[in-house]
Protein backbone atom coordinates (compact mmCIF):
# COMPACT_ATOMS: atom_id res chain seq x y z
CA UNK A 1 0.00 0.00 0.00
CA UNK A 2 1.21 3.47 -0.82
CA UNK A 3 1.88 5.67 2.19
CA UNK A 4 -1.14 7.95 1.87
CA UNK A 5 -3.37 4.87 2.01
CA UNK A 6 -1.64 3.83 5.26
CA UNK A 7 -2.37 7.29 6.67
CA UNK A 8 -6.03 6.85 5.76
CA UNK A 9 -6.10 3.44 7.46
CA UNK A 10 -4.49 4.99 10.55
CA UNK A 11 -7.17 7.62 10.75
CA UNK A 12 -9.93 5.01 10.74
CA UNK A 13 -8.05 3.03 13.39
CA UNK A 14 -7.69 6.17 15.53
CA UNK A 15 -11.46 6.48 15.49
CA UNK A 16 -11.86 2.75 16.15
CA UNK A 17 -9.69 3.01 19.27
CA UNK A 18 -12.62 4.73 20.95
CA UNK A 19 -15.03 1.87 20.46
CA UNK A 20 -12.96 -1.28 20.09
CA UNK A 21 -13.83 -2.63 23.52
CA UNK A 22 -17.54 -2.55 22.79
CA UNK A 23 -17.06 -4.04 19.35
CA UNK A 24 -14.86 -6.93 20.51
CA UNK A 25 -17.35 -7.66 23.25
CA UNK A 26 -20.24 -7.80 20.79
CA UNK A 27 -18.31 -9.92 18.32
CA UNK A 28 -17.71 -12.32 21.22
CA UNK A 29 -21.24 -12.35 22.58
CA UNK A 30 -23.09 -12.54 19.30
CA UNK A 31 -21.72 -15.89 18.09
CA UNK A 32 -22.22 -17.39 21.54
CA UNK A 33 -25.87 -16.38 21.52
CA UNK A 34 -26.23 -17.64 17.98
CA UNK A 35 -24.71 -20.99 18.70
CA UNK A 36 -26.76 -21.39 21.86
CA UNK A 37 -30.11 -20.55 20.29
CA UNK A 38 -29.91 -21.84 16.75
CA UNK A 39 -27.11 -24.34 16.90
CA UNK A 40 -28.16 -26.10 20.06
CA UNK A 41 -31.84 -25.13 20.23
CA UNK A 42 -32.87 -25.55 16.60
CA UNK A 43 -30.18 -28.16 16.10
CA UNK A 44 -31.90 -30.31 18.72
CA UNK A 45 -34.89 -30.68 16.39
CA UNK A 46 -33.02 -30.77 13.12
CA UNK A 47 -30.43 -33.32 14.10
CA UNK A 48 -28.01 -33.76 11.22
CA UNK A 49 -27.54 -31.92 7.95
CA UNK A 50 -25.41 -33.46 5.26
CA UNK A 51 -24.14 -36.07 7.67
CA UNK A 52 -22.85 -33.67 10.37
CA UNK A 53 -24.54 -32.29 13.50
CA UNK A 54 -26.52 -29.13 12.67
CA UNK A 55 -24.41 -26.98 14.97
CA UNK A 56 -21.23 -27.95 13.12
CA UNK A 57 -22.95 -27.38 9.83
CA UNK A 58 -24.18 -23.92 10.75
CA UNK A 59 -20.99 -22.55 12.38
CA UNK A 60 -19.17 -21.71 9.10
CA UNK A 61 -22.37 -20.14 7.77
CA UNK A 62 -22.73 -17.89 10.78
CA UNK A 63 -19.06 -16.99 10.53
CA UNK A 64 -19.37 -15.98 6.88
CA UNK A 65 -22.59 -14.09 7.44
CA UNK A 66 -21.00 -12.21 10.35
CA UNK A 67 -18.26 -11.07 7.98
CA UNK A 68 -20.85 -10.24 5.34
CA UNK A 69 -23.10 -8.22 7.65
CA UNK A 70 -20.20 -6.34 9.18
CA UNK A 71 -18.85 -5.44 5.77
CA UNK A 72 -22.24 -4.15 4.65
CA UNK A 73 -22.94 -2.35 7.91
CA UNK A 74 -19.57 -0.61 8.12
CA UNK A 75 -19.75 0.66 4.56
CA UNK A 76 -23.13 2.40 4.66
CA UNK A 77 -23.64 5.36 7.00
CA UNK A 78 -19.94 5.79 7.70
CA UNK A 79 -19.13 6.18 4.02
CA UNK A 80 -22.04 8.47 3.17
CA UNK A 81 -21.27 10.54 6.27
CA UNK A 82 -17.72 11.19 5.12
CA UNK A 83 -19.12 12.88 2.06
CA UNK A 84 -22.29 14.39 3.37
CA UNK A 85 -21.98 15.14 7.06
CA UNK A 86 -18.43 15.29 8.37
CA UNK A 87 -16.99 15.98 4.90
CA UNK A 88 -13.85 14.10 5.83
CA UNK A 89 -13.55 12.76 2.31
CA UNK A 90 -13.28 16.33 1.10
CA UNK A 91 -10.76 17.13 3.82
CA UNK A 92 -8.63 14.16 2.76
CA UNK A 93 -8.92 15.01 -0.88
CA UNK A 94 -7.40 18.45 -0.20
CA UNK A 95 -4.14 16.67 0.66
CA UNK A 96 -1.78 14.30 -1.08
CA UNK A 97 -4.32 11.51 -0.60
CA UNK A 98 -5.85 10.38 -3.89
CA UNK A 99 -9.15 8.59 -4.49
CA UNK A 100 -7.49 5.14 -4.82
CA UNK A 101 -5.58 5.79 -1.55
CA UNK A 102 -8.80 6.71 0.19
CA UNK A 103 -10.54 3.54 -0.99
CA UNK A 104 -7.56 1.29 -0.24
CA UNK A 105 -7.19 2.67 3.29
CA UNK A 106 -10.89 2.33 3.95
CA UNK A 107 -11.20 -1.23 2.66
CA UNK A 108 -8.10 -2.27 4.62
CA UNK A 109 -9.81 -0.93 7.72
CA UNK A 110 -13.04 -2.80 7.04
CA UNK A 111 -11.15 -6.05 6.44
CA UNK A 112 -9.25 -5.57 9.69
CA UNK A 113 -12.49 -5.04 11.58
CA UNK A 114 -13.96 -8.18 10.05
CA UNK A 115 -10.81 -10.17 10.85
CA UNK A 116 -10.98 -9.21 14.52
CA UNK A 117 -14.59 -10.37 14.69
CA UNK A 118 -13.90 -13.58 12.79
CA UNK A 119 -10.88 -14.55 14.88
CA UNK A 120 -12.80 -13.96 18.11
CA UNK A 121 -15.66 -16.00 16.70
CA UNK A 122 -13.34 -18.85 15.75
CA UNK A 123 -11.77 -18.88 19.20
CA UNK A 124 -15.20 -19.08 20.81
CA UNK A 125 -16.55 -21.88 18.61
CA UNK A 126 -13.26 -23.78 18.83
CA UNK A 127 -13.74 -23.78 22.60
CA UNK A 128 -17.14 -25.44 22.05
CA UNK A 129 -15.39 -28.10 19.96
CA UNK A 130 -17.56 -27.62 16.88
CA UNK A 131 -14.79 -27.15 14.30
CA UNK A 132 -14.41 -30.45 12.53
CA UNK A 133 -11.24 -29.83 10.53
CA UNK A 134 -7.88 -28.09 10.85
CA UNK A 135 -8.62 -26.42 7.50
CA UNK A 136 -10.72 -24.06 9.63
CA UNK A 137 -7.59 -21.90 9.96
CA UNK A 138 -8.26 -20.79 6.38
CA UNK A 139 -11.64 -19.27 7.22
CA UNK A 140 -10.22 -15.85 8.18
CA UNK A 141 -8.75 -15.69 4.70
CA UNK A 142 -12.11 -16.51 3.14
CA UNK A 143 -13.76 -13.95 5.42
CA UNK A 144 -11.30 -11.29 4.26
CA UNK A 145 -12.04 -12.02 0.61
CA UNK A 146 -15.78 -12.10 1.25
CA UNK A 147 -15.57 -8.82 3.19
CA UNK A 148 -13.70 -7.15 0.33
CA UNK A 149 -16.13 -8.44 -2.28
CA UNK A 150 -19.01 -6.91 -0.33
CA UNK A 151 -17.39 -3.82 1.17
CA UNK A 152 -16.14 -2.50 -2.17
CA UNK A 153 -19.49 -2.35 -3.99
CA UNK A 154 -21.39 -1.23 -0.87
CA UNK A 155 -18.86 1.57 -0.37
CA UNK A 156 -19.38 2.60 -3.97
CA UNK A 157 -23.14 2.51 -3.50
CA UNK A 158 -22.93 4.66 -0.36
CA UNK A 159 -20.73 7.18 -2.15
CA UNK A 160 -23.23 7.40 -5.02
CA UNK A 161 -26.41 8.12 -3.11
CA UNK A 162 -27.60 11.45 -1.81
CA UNK A 163 -29.87 10.37 0.97
CA UNK A 164 -29.60 7.71 3.64
CA UNK A 165 -33.11 6.40 2.96
CA UNK A 166 -31.56 4.33 0.14
CA UNK A 167 -29.92 2.19 2.80
CA UNK A 168 -33.31 0.76 3.71
CA UNK A 169 -33.48 -0.67 0.17
CA UNK A 170 -30.03 -2.16 0.53
CA UNK A 171 -30.86 -3.76 3.86
CA UNK A 172 -34.29 -5.06 2.84
CA UNK A 173 -33.62 -6.23 -0.67
CA UNK A 174 -29.98 -7.25 -0.56
CA UNK A 175 -28.65 -7.87 2.91
CA UNK A 176 -31.53 -9.65 4.62
CA UNK A 177 -32.49 -11.91 1.66
CA UNK A 178 -28.82 -12.79 1.22
CA UNK A 179 -28.46 -13.73 4.85
CA UNK A 180 -31.64 -15.83 4.77
CA UNK A 181 -31.20 -17.63 1.44
CA UNK A 182 -27.47 -17.99 0.84
CA UNK A 183 -26.99 -21.32 2.53
CA UNK A 184 -26.27 -19.99 6.01
CA UNK A 185 -29.13 -21.76 7.83
CA UNK A 186 -30.13 -24.44 5.35
CA UNK A 187 -28.63 -25.91 2.17
CA UNK A 188 -29.56 -23.93 -0.97
CA UNK A 189 -30.67 -27.26 -2.48
CA UNK A 190 -33.81 -26.78 -0.38
CA UNK A 191 -34.69 -23.78 -2.53
CA UNK A 192 -36.86 -24.30 -5.63
CA UNK A 193 -34.66 -24.66 -8.72
CA UNK A 194 -35.91 -21.40 -10.16
CA UNK A 195 -34.86 -19.38 -7.13
CA UNK A 196 -31.55 -21.09 -6.55
CA UNK A 197 -29.52 -18.94 -8.98
CA UNK A 198 -30.33 -15.96 -6.78
CA UNK A 199 -28.34 -17.60 -4.01
CA UNK A 200 -25.48 -18.24 -6.41
CA UNK A 201 -25.41 -14.56 -7.32
CA UNK A 202 -24.82 -13.49 -3.73
CA UNK A 203 -21.16 -13.32 -2.71
CA UNK A 204 -22.27 -14.57 0.68
CA UNK A 205 -23.16 -18.01 -0.68
CA UNK A 206 -19.65 -18.42 -2.10
CA UNK A 207 -18.15 -17.31 1.20
CA UNK A 208 -20.39 -19.67 3.15
CA UNK A 209 -19.51 -22.66 0.96
CA UNK A 210 -15.77 -21.98 1.18
CA UNK A 211 -15.94 -21.59 4.96
CA UNK A 212 -18.04 -24.72 5.31
CA UNK A 213 -15.66 -26.71 3.16
CA UNK A 214 -12.83 -25.54 5.42
CA UNK A 215 -14.42 -26.22 8.81
CA UNK A 216 -15.86 -29.59 7.75
CA UNK A 217 -12.81 -30.58 5.74
CA UNK A 218 -14.79 -31.42 2.59
CA UNK A 219 -14.78 -30.13 -0.99
CA UNK A 220 -17.06 -27.16 -1.78
CA UNK A 221 -19.89 -27.54 -4.38
CA UNK A 222 -17.97 -25.60 -7.02
CA UNK A 223 -14.20 -25.75 -7.48
CA UNK A 224 -12.43 -23.53 -4.93
CA UNK A 225 -11.09 -21.29 -7.71
CA UNK A 226 -14.60 -20.67 -9.01
CA UNK A 227 -15.94 -19.59 -5.62
CA UNK A 228 -12.86 -17.47 -4.90
CA UNK A 229 -12.81 -16.09 -8.44
CA UNK A 230 -16.40 -14.98 -8.12
CA UNK A 231 -15.54 -13.05 -4.96
CA UNK A 232 -12.47 -11.51 -6.60
CA UNK A 233 -14.57 -10.33 -9.53
CA UNK A 234 -17.01 -8.67 -7.12
CA UNK A 235 -14.18 -7.00 -5.24
CA UNK A 236 -12.44 -5.72 -8.37
CA UNK A 237 -15.66 -4.45 -9.94
CA UNK A 238 -16.65 -2.87 -6.62
CA UNK A 239 -13.35 -1.01 -6.34
CA UNK A 240 -13.65 0.25 -9.92
CA UNK A 241 -17.17 1.49 -9.21
CA UNK A 242 -16.05 3.11 -5.95
CA UNK A 243 -13.29 4.99 -7.75
CA UNK A 244 -15.77 6.46 -10.18
CA UNK A 245 -18.27 7.29 -7.43
CA UNK A 246 -15.67 8.94 -5.18
CA UNK A 247 -14.16 10.99 -7.99
CA UNK A 248 -17.58 12.14 -9.14
CA UNK A 249 -18.43 13.24 -5.63
CA UNK A 250 -15.15 14.98 -4.84
CA UNK A 251 -14.44 16.93 -7.98
CA UNK A 252 -16.58 18.85 -10.38
CA UNK B 1 2.47 30.48 -8.15
CA UNK B 2 -0.82 30.77 -10.02
CA UNK B 3 -1.17 31.48 -13.68
CA UNK B 4 -4.55 31.59 -15.38
CA UNK B 5 -5.61 32.72 -18.84
CA UNK B 6 -9.21 32.79 -20.00
CA UNK B 7 -10.23 30.50 -17.13
CA UNK B 8 -13.86 29.35 -17.39
CA UNK B 9 -16.03 27.21 -15.14
CA UNK B 10 -19.47 26.14 -16.29
CA UNK B 11 -22.05 24.07 -14.43
CA UNK B 12 -24.51 22.98 -17.09
CA UNK B 13 -25.99 26.17 -18.53
CA UNK B 14 -24.67 28.29 -15.70
CA UNK B 15 -21.32 30.02 -16.11
CA UNK B 16 -19.77 30.56 -12.70
CA UNK B 17 -16.43 31.88 -13.96
CA UNK B 18 -16.55 33.60 -17.32
CA UNK B 19 -12.96 33.82 -18.49
CA UNK B 20 -10.50 35.36 -16.05
CA UNK B 21 -6.77 36.08 -16.24
CA UNK B 22 -4.68 35.87 -13.09
CA UNK B 23 -1.09 35.84 -11.97
CA UNK B 24 -0.06 35.46 -8.36
CA UNK B 25 3.61 35.84 -7.45
CA UNK B 26 5.46 34.08 -4.59
CA UNK B 27 5.09 35.81 -1.23
CA UNK B 28 2.10 37.80 -2.34
CA UNK B 29 -1.14 38.12 -0.39
CA UNK B 30 -3.80 38.08 -3.04
CA UNK B 31 -7.51 38.57 -2.55
CA UNK B 32 -10.71 37.82 -4.42
CA UNK B 33 -13.34 40.33 -3.50
CA UNK B 34 -16.90 40.14 -4.68
CA UNK B 35 -20.51 39.63 -3.73
CA UNK B 36 -22.01 36.17 -3.25
CA UNK B 37 -22.20 34.31 -6.55
CA UNK B 38 -19.43 36.35 -8.16
CA UNK B 39 -17.40 33.21 -8.89
CA UNK B 40 -14.83 33.53 -6.11
CA UNK B 41 -15.34 30.11 -4.59
CA UNK B 42 -15.52 28.39 -7.97
CA UNK B 43 -12.19 29.96 -8.84
CA UNK B 44 -10.74 28.87 -5.52
CA UNK B 45 -11.93 25.32 -6.07
CA UNK B 46 -10.20 25.24 -9.43
CA UNK B 47 -7.00 26.55 -7.87
CA UNK B 48 -7.17 23.90 -5.16
CA UNK B 49 -7.46 21.25 -7.91
CA UNK B 50 -10.81 19.82 -6.86
CA UNK B 51 -12.72 21.42 -9.69
CA UNK B 52 -11.74 21.01 -13.31
CA UNK B 53 -11.65 24.11 -15.52
CA UNK B 54 -14.24 24.03 -18.33
CA UNK B 55 -11.96 26.06 -20.59
CA UNK B 56 -8.84 28.16 -20.49
CA UNK B 57 -5.38 27.65 -19.11
CA UNK B 58 -4.50 27.09 -15.46
CA UNK B 59 -1.11 26.35 -13.92
CA UNK B 60 -0.58 26.00 -10.18
CA UNK B 61 3.01 25.99 -8.94
CA UNK B 62 3.98 25.43 -12.55
CA UNK B 63 1.92 22.23 -12.77
CA UNK B 64 -1.24 21.16 -14.52
CA UNK B 65 -4.11 20.68 -12.05
CA UNK B 66 -5.90 18.17 -14.26
CA UNK B 67 -3.01 15.74 -14.54
CA UNK B 68 -0.94 16.54 -11.44
CA UNK B 69 -3.66 17.08 -8.82
CA UNK B 70 -2.11 15.10 -5.94
CA UNK B 71 1.38 16.57 -6.59
CA UNK B 72 -0.03 20.10 -6.44
CA UNK B 73 -2.28 19.43 -3.46
CA UNK B 74 0.75 18.08 -1.58
CA UNK B 75 2.13 21.64 -1.58
CA UNK B 76 -1.11 23.52 -0.92
CA UNK B 77 -2.75 24.47 2.34
CA UNK B 78 -6.51 24.72 1.97
CA UNK B 79 -8.87 26.35 4.41
CA UNK B 80 -12.36 25.76 3.00
CA UNK B 81 -15.38 27.95 3.52
CA UNK B 82 -17.09 25.29 5.64
CA UNK B 83 -14.91 23.79 8.35
CA UNK B 84 -14.34 20.13 7.66
CA UNK B 85 -12.45 19.15 10.77
CA UNK B 86 -12.81 15.59 11.98
CA UNK B 87 -15.49 15.99 14.68
CA UNK B 88 -14.71 12.71 16.44
CA UNK B 89 -10.99 13.33 16.79
CA UNK B 90 -9.28 15.58 19.31
CA UNK B 91 -7.70 18.88 18.32
CA UNK B 92 -4.24 17.32 18.39
CA UNK B 93 -5.35 14.22 16.48
CA UNK B 94 -6.84 16.42 13.79
CA UNK B 95 -3.39 17.88 13.22
CA UNK B 96 -1.41 14.64 13.42
CA UNK B 97 -3.86 12.76 11.19
CA UNK B 98 -3.69 15.48 8.59
CA UNK B 99 0.10 15.56 8.80
CA UNK B 100 0.12 11.84 8.06
CA UNK B 101 -2.02 12.40 4.95
CA UNK B 102 0.84 14.56 3.68
CA UNK B 103 3.34 11.81 4.32
CA UNK B 104 5.04 13.12 7.48
CA UNK B 105 6.44 10.42 9.75
CA UNK B 106 4.65 9.82 13.05
CA UNK B 107 7.39 11.68 14.97
CA UNK B 108 7.35 14.60 12.54
CA UNK B 109 3.56 14.72 12.71
CA UNK B 110 3.62 14.92 16.50
CA UNK B 111 6.26 17.63 16.45
CA UNK B 112 4.42 19.63 13.82
CA UNK B 113 1.15 19.35 15.74
CA UNK B 114 2.80 20.81 18.86
CA UNK B 115 4.10 23.81 16.90
CA UNK B 116 0.73 24.42 15.34
CA UNK B 117 -1.12 24.13 18.65
CA UNK B 118 0.89 27.17 19.73
CA UNK B 119 0.37 28.94 16.44
CA UNK B 120 -3.39 28.49 16.71
CA UNK B 121 -3.36 29.22 20.46
CA UNK B 122 -5.15 25.98 21.15
CA UNK B 123 -2.71 24.35 23.53
CA UNK B 124 -5.20 24.09 26.39
CA UNK B 125 -7.68 22.47 24.04
CA UNK B 126 -5.24 19.94 22.57
CA UNK B 127 -6.98 16.94 24.12
CA UNK B 128 -10.51 18.17 23.56
CA UNK B 129 -12.79 16.96 20.83
CA UNK B 130 -13.47 19.40 18.02
CA UNK B 131 -17.24 19.45 18.45
CA UNK B 132 -17.52 21.76 21.50
CA UNK B 133 -14.97 24.33 20.26
CA UNK B 134 -16.11 27.87 19.43
CA UNK B 135 -16.32 29.05 15.82
CA UNK B 136 -13.12 31.05 16.17
CA UNK B 137 -11.22 28.10 17.59
CA UNK B 138 -12.42 25.81 14.83
CA UNK B 139 -11.33 28.31 12.20
CA UNK B 140 -7.91 28.67 13.82
CA UNK B 141 -7.59 24.90 13.91
CA UNK B 142 -8.62 24.66 10.25
CA UNK B 143 -5.95 27.21 9.34
CA UNK B 144 -3.37 25.47 11.51
CA UNK B 145 -4.29 22.20 9.81
CA UNK B 146 -3.80 23.84 6.42
CA UNK B 147 -0.25 24.74 7.53
CA UNK B 148 0.67 21.20 8.54
CA UNK B 149 2.59 20.44 5.33
CA UNK B 150 4.43 23.77 5.37
CA UNK B 151 2.65 24.75 2.15
CA UNK B 152 4.00 27.02 -0.58
CA UNK B 153 0.56 28.38 -1.23
CA UNK B 154 -2.28 28.80 1.27
CA UNK B 155 -5.86 29.14 0.03
CA UNK B 156 -8.41 30.64 2.38
CA UNK B 157 -12.06 30.75 1.36
CA UNK B 158 -13.81 33.40 3.46
CA UNK B 159 -11.57 32.79 6.46
CA UNK B 160 -13.41 35.00 8.95
CA UNK B 161 -17.03 34.76 7.86
CA UNK B 162 -19.29 34.28 10.87
CA UNK B 163 -16.71 35.11 13.53
CA UNK B 164 -16.99 37.75 16.22
CA UNK B 165 -14.66 40.80 16.05
CA UNK B 166 -12.17 39.46 18.61
CA UNK B 167 -11.87 36.16 16.80
CA UNK B 168 -11.43 37.95 13.47
CA UNK B 169 -8.66 40.15 14.76
CA UNK B 170 -6.82 37.22 16.27
CA UNK B 171 -7.13 35.37 12.97
CA UNK B 172 -5.90 38.33 10.97
CA UNK B 173 -2.91 38.61 13.24
CA UNK B 174 -2.13 34.91 12.63
CA UNK B 175 -2.51 35.32 8.88
CA UNK B 176 -0.35 38.41 8.95
CA UNK B 177 2.39 36.34 10.59
CA UNK B 178 2.20 33.81 7.80
CA UNK B 179 2.50 36.60 5.30
CA UNK B 180 5.58 37.93 7.09
CA UNK B 181 7.13 34.48 6.86
CA UNK B 182 6.80 34.74 3.10
CA UNK B 183 3.90 32.32 2.66
CA UNK B 184 1.83 33.10 -0.40
CA UNK B 185 -1.76 33.71 0.63
CA UNK B 186 -4.79 33.67 -1.62
CA UNK B 187 -8.09 34.49 0.00
CA UNK B 188 -11.66 35.28 -0.86
CA UNK B 189 -13.68 37.65 1.21
CA UNK B 190 -16.58 39.98 1.09
CA UNK B 191 -15.25 42.00 3.98
CA UNK B 192 -13.57 45.17 2.82
CA UNK B 193 -11.62 45.65 6.04
CA UNK B 194 -10.25 42.13 5.69
CA UNK B 195 -9.09 42.79 2.15
CA UNK B 196 -7.50 46.09 3.16
CA UNK B 197 -5.76 44.51 6.12
CA UNK B 198 -4.35 41.44 4.44
CA UNK B 199 -4.06 41.84 0.70
CA UNK B 200 -1.18 43.32 -1.26
CA UNK B 201 -3.22 43.01 -4.36
CA UNK B 202 -6.76 42.04 -5.14
CA UNK B 203 -9.28 41.56 -7.85
CA UNK B 204 -12.92 42.49 -7.63
CA UNK B 205 -15.15 39.86 -9.21
CA UNK B 206 -18.72 40.29 -10.30
CA UNK B 207 -20.82 37.94 -12.40
CA UNK B 208 -17.89 35.59 -13.01
CA UNK B 209 -15.59 38.28 -14.35
CA UNK B 210 -12.80 40.39 -12.95
CA UNK B 211 -14.05 43.96 -12.93
CA UNK B 212 -11.03 45.61 -11.31
CA UNK B 213 -7.54 44.71 -10.20
CA UNK B 214 -4.85 46.40 -8.13
CA UNK B 215 -3.64 47.17 -4.61
CA UNK B 216 -6.34 48.36 -2.20
CA UNK B 217 -4.85 51.88 -2.37
CA UNK B 218 -4.70 52.01 -6.16
CA UNK B 219 -8.26 50.69 -6.47
CA UNK B 220 -9.48 53.45 -4.22
CA UNK B 221 -7.59 56.02 -6.24
CA UNK B 222 -8.94 54.71 -9.49
CA UNK B 223 -12.55 53.98 -8.62
CA UNK B 224 -13.34 56.36 -5.83
CA UNK B 225 -12.38 59.84 -4.70
CA UNK B 226 -9.84 60.47 -1.95
CA UNK B 227 -12.53 61.43 0.51
CA UNK B 228 -16.20 60.86 1.09
CA UNK B 229 -18.64 63.20 2.79
CA UNK B 230 -21.65 61.49 4.32
CA UNK B 231 -24.62 63.82 4.67
CA UNK B 232 -27.83 63.11 6.54
CA UNK B 233 -30.85 65.33 6.25
CA UNK B 234 -33.23 64.25 8.96
CA UNK B 235 -36.68 63.78 7.44
CA UNK B 236 -36.09 65.39 4.03
CA UNK B 237 -36.57 63.24 0.97
CA UNK B 238 -32.98 62.71 -0.11
CA UNK B 239 -33.71 62.57 -3.86
CA UNK B 240 -34.89 66.18 -3.68
CA UNK B 241 -31.56 67.25 -2.20
CA UNK B 242 -29.51 65.80 -5.05
CA UNK B 243 -30.12 68.57 -7.63
CA UNK B 244 -28.94 71.12 -5.09
CA UNK B 245 -25.63 69.28 -4.82
CA UNK B 246 -24.97 69.62 -8.56
CA UNK B 247 -21.30 70.41 -9.19
CA UNK B 248 -20.20 70.03 -5.57
CA UNK B 249 -18.39 66.77 -6.25
CA UNK B 250 -17.36 64.28 -8.95
CA UNK B 251 -20.10 61.89 -7.97
CA UNK B 252 -23.02 61.66 -5.57
CA UNK B 253 -24.65 58.48 -4.33
CA UNK B 254 -28.01 58.30 -2.61
CA UNK B 255 -28.46 55.67 0.08
CA UNK B 256 -31.73 55.14 1.97
CA UNK B 257 -30.52 57.09 5.00
CA UNK B 258 -27.75 59.33 3.69
CA UNK B 259 -26.07 60.88 0.69
CA UNK B 260 -22.47 60.07 -0.17
CA UNK B 261 -20.52 62.89 -1.79
CA UNK B 262 -17.28 61.73 -3.43
CA UNK B 263 -14.71 64.52 -3.48
CA UNK B 264 -10.96 65.02 -3.61
CA UNK B 265 -11.24 67.48 -0.73
CA UNK B 266 -13.97 66.55 1.73
CA UNK B 267 -13.84 69.71 3.83
CA UNK B 268 -13.89 71.88 0.71
CA UNK B 269 -16.97 70.06 -0.57
CA UNK B 270 -18.63 70.42 2.79
CA UNK B 271 -18.13 74.23 2.95
CA UNK B 272 -19.62 74.40 -0.56
CA UNK B 273 -22.66 72.47 0.74
CA UNK B 274 -23.03 74.93 3.60
CA UNK B 275 -22.49 77.94 1.26
CA UNK B 276 -25.45 76.74 -0.81
CA UNK B 277 -27.61 77.02 2.28
CA UNK B 278 -28.08 73.28 2.76
CA UNK B 279 -28.33 72.28 6.39
CA UNK B 280 -27.53 68.59 6.86
CA UNK B 281 -28.59 67.17 10.21
CA UNK B 282 -25.34 65.28 10.52
CA UNK B 283 -22.05 65.22 8.62
CA UNK B 284 -19.11 62.83 8.38
CA UNK B 285 -15.99 63.46 6.34
CA UNK B 286 -13.88 60.33 5.94
CA UNK B 287 -11.25 58.73 3.78
CA UNK B 288 -12.55 56.72 0.93
CA UNK B 289 -12.48 52.98 1.62
CA UNK B 290 -12.44 49.81 -0.38
CA UNK B 291 -16.10 49.45 0.46
CA UNK B 292 -16.85 52.53 -1.65
CA UNK B 293 -14.95 50.95 -4.55
CA UNK B 294 -16.71 47.68 -4.07
CA UNK B 295 -20.20 49.15 -4.00
CA UNK B 296 -19.39 51.37 -6.95
CA UNK B 297 -18.14 48.43 -9.02
CA UNK B 298 -20.60 45.72 -8.06
CA UNK B 299 -23.69 47.84 -7.47
CA UNK B 300 -25.93 48.11 -4.50
CA UNK B 301 -28.40 45.42 -5.41
CA UNK B 302 -28.54 42.68 -2.86
CA UNK B 303 -27.17 39.40 -4.16
CA UNK B 304 -28.29 36.20 -2.53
Amino acid sequence: MARPAVAVLERHLTLYKRLWRASVFSSFVLPVLFLASIGLGVGGYVGEVGGVPYVEWIVPGVLASTAFQMAVGECTYSVLGEFKWSRQAHAMYATRVSVPDMIAGWLAYVVLRVEVAVVVFLAVVAAFGVLGSAWAVLTPLVAALLALSVAAPVTAFSASIDHDSYFALLFRFVMIPSTLFAGVFFPVEQLPLLVRPLAYVSPLWHGVELCRAATLGVAPPWPVWAHAGYLVVFAVAGVAWARVAFARRLRD
Amino acid sequence: MIHARGLVKRFGDFTAVAGIDLDVAPGEAFGFLGPNGAGKSSTMRMISCVSMPSAGELRILGMDPVRQGPAIRARLGVCPQLDNLDPDLTVRENLTTYARYFGLSRAQARERAEELLDFAQLREKAGSRVEPLSGGMKRRLTIARAMVNDPDLVLLDEPTTGLDPQARHLLWERLFRLKQRGVTLVLTTHYMDEAEQLCDRLVVMDGGRIVAEGSPRSLIERYSSAEVVELRFGDRVLREVVPELEGVADRVDVLPDRILVYAKDGDGALSEVHRRGLAPSSVLVRRSSLEDVFLHLTGRTLVD
